[in-house]
């Protein structure tokens, strides 16, 4: 008897803490949400209360709309992190492959070369990078981000994945070379099909420190016509303080997507992470 | 017989390679070189020895900053360490118990603000802690601590704490994520022979869990070191990059951005700049090199 109360309070109290946090986690972001689709007056009377047929307005969405181009640093934003991605992906199964499945000298530098980036924020070599850019002519451009963004994401994309490789069975790459099928085809049409499940894990460890860097941004591509959302929503807010409607709007015009995305892929995700981390 | 060339895996390894040597490791490499040149007025870089690193640590104009930005760096760190992730082995020991209901709900929603950018949170507090918009202050007189309420992102003594938290309060879910999958990874027979021997719930979790989950624990800490002495975002959009008031939430960060472009009438130095940058890969590279030698070898010869 006593045994179950104990039980009862235990859960409750594991219920209580958990159930506060998820309300502390959430609560501002909910916050800013409703009152984006209020009235300037309701913003400030009543900011805890549901927007209703009084108080809605959609002024701020409008004044955003027209000020920034959202649009424009939505698109800048997905080309990049999409861009990126993708080459991280291809580029780091290709080496992870080499590095997992021939021995050859030199091989074990070649890991701890790449392991190097993975502890050494990017970050550090700006100095140098903006120097690259600009004797590059990229200053301005997605393409500086987009190479910046696939040397940072490579390191952690090869370990992922090269850690992966290593348990797709001897047996299907032995059987492939004794048909004589080359190397390069076992690659491509046996290797890369098999990576899938591991794909999920490097998106979610590169897309979303690419999508929403500000840094490189700021320093490689702070023209009007490249900034990435983050860099655009930093930079209207900063211009439009005071004007509490618009910057309401465009906190959640940038805030939205992530959501609904996350509404789709929280369970490949959250479970790409806890393999990650296992491991 | 010679073997052919392997050139399959030359041009397996060569765009990898190609990409982060010149856009990762080179530019690494080329910023501890250009730490120990200066800028002249004309733009010349000059070999000077080690008279960044002396600008930066003695000269009173630049060192002061330099380690008030270090001090306030120390501080944001131990504000994660000390609440950010205590709270995160709360939350994932809660999470990884036996039946409780909506563990995966909560651990969805929980996780949601680390997805965010910095930007976004650091402006959304901002507007939360706003005494113009009150509602904090509204929220806390709802508890009868509305009397408490300050400015506390105006004020010198108490915005880098405001700062740090707003940060825990992001990235509490990686931490709770890395640990809950430590935690359910925990071989079901170690718990339940300990069950058996009639060893009560919270002993199992400080002398059975909390031990085996020690290497990732240790990993945790040094993510949140790296992650923390490499933070630029959150302090920029809050504070911009003077990091007032006062400089009070000035970190290595916004130090090396402003030594790198320069502020207000004081020009920024693309050298002293890397002196900056080196400063920081040195004090990473202690931490990570701390928790390799240490951690990591130690925790291997326990590890079963």
């Amino acid at each position: 008897m006593q045994h179950k109360v104990t039980r009862f309070a235990g859960s409750t109290f594991t219920q209580v803490i958990l159930a506060g946090y998820t309300v502390l986690a959430l609560f501002p972001i909910v916050l800013i949400v409703i009152n984006a689709f209020k009235s300037r007056a309701a913003i400030f009377d009543s900011p805890l209360a549901l927007p209703n047929s009084e108080s809605w307005s959609l002024i701020g969405f409008e004044k955003a709309m027209k000020n920034a181009h959202f649009f424009n640093f939505f698109g800048n934003s997905a080309i990049v992190t999409v861009t990126s991605l993708v080459l991280i992906l291809f580029f780091g199964a290709m080496a992870a492959w080499a590095l997992s499945e021939y021995k050859f000298r030199g091989n074990r530098w070649l890991m701890a070369f790449f392991a190097f980036g993975i502890m050494v924020p990017i970050r550090l070599g700006t100095v140098s990078i903006l120097k690259i850019m600009v004797s590059l002519e990229l200053v301005n451009t997605l393409t500086a981000l987009i190479l910046v963004y696939v040397a940072q994401g490579l390191p952690l994309a090869i370990m992922i994945l090269s850690e992966f490789m290593q348990q797709i069975p001897k047996e299907l790459k032995e059987a492939a070379r004794c048909d004589g099928v080359g190397e390069f085809k076992i690659f491509f049409q046996v290797i890369l099909p098999l990576i899938r499940p591991a794909v999920a894990t490097v998106a979610v460890f590169t897309m979303v420190p690419i999508w929403n860097d500000l840094w490189f941004p700021l320093i490689l591509a702070p023209g009007e016509e490249t900034q990435t959302i983050t860099l655009g929503v930093q930079q209207f807010i900063g211009q439009y303080a005071t004007d509490w409607n618009a910057v309401l709007a465009s906190l959640s015009l940038a805030v939205l997507p992530v959501l609904v995305l996350y509404m789709f892929f929280s369970r490949q995700l959250i479970r790409g992470i806890t393999a990650g981390a296992v491991k | 017989m010679k073997k052919p060339f392997p050139w399959h895996i030359v041009v397996f390894l060569a765009p990898a390679f190609l990409v982060y040597a010149i856009f990762s490791a080179f530019p690494l490499i080329d910023t501890l070189r250009l730490g120990f040149y200066t800028t002249t007025d004309t733009n010349q870089q000059l070999f000077s020895g080690l008279a960044n690193y002396y600008t930066l640590m003695v000269d009173p104009h630049w060192s002061e900053g330099f380690w008030n930005a270090m001090r306030n760096n120390v501080k944001f760190f131990l504000v994660h360490m000390l609440i950010q992730n205590p709270i995160g082995l709360l939350l994932a020991a809660l999470l990884s118990m036996r039946g409780v209901r909506g563990a995966k709900a909560y651990q969805t929603l929980i996780f949601l603000p680390t997805l965010l950018s910095v930007v976004i949170i650091g402006f959304v507090w901002q507007l939360i802690l706003s005494p113009l918009w009150g509602v904090a202050e509204t929220l806390l007189g709802y508890v009868g601590l509305a009397e408490h309420f300050q400015p506390w992102l105006g004020d010198e003594s108490t915005a880098l704490f405001t700062l740090s938290l707003m940060s825990v309060w992001q990235f509490v879910g990686i931490p709770m994520m890395l640990i809950y999958a430590a935690l359910i990874a925990i071989p079901d027979e170690i718990i339940e022979a300990a069950v058996v021997e009639g060893a009560s719930a919270w002993r199992i979790f400080w002398t059975i869990r909390v031990p085996l989950i020690l290497p990732t624990l240790g990993l945790t800490t040094i993510l949140t070191f790296v992650g923390n002495f490499n933070a630029f975002d959150l302090i920029y959009s809050v504070k911009g990059a003077l990091a007032g008031p006062g400089y009070s939430t000035d970190i290595l960060g916004t130090y090396f951005y402003r030594a790198f472009f320069g502020y207000q009438s004081q020009l920024g130095s693309p050298t002293l700049g890397a002196a900056v940058a080196t400063m920081m890969f040195l004090v990473i590279l202690v931490g990570v090199g701390l928790y390799f030698f240490f951690v990591q070898r130690k925790l291997q010869r326990f590890s079963f």
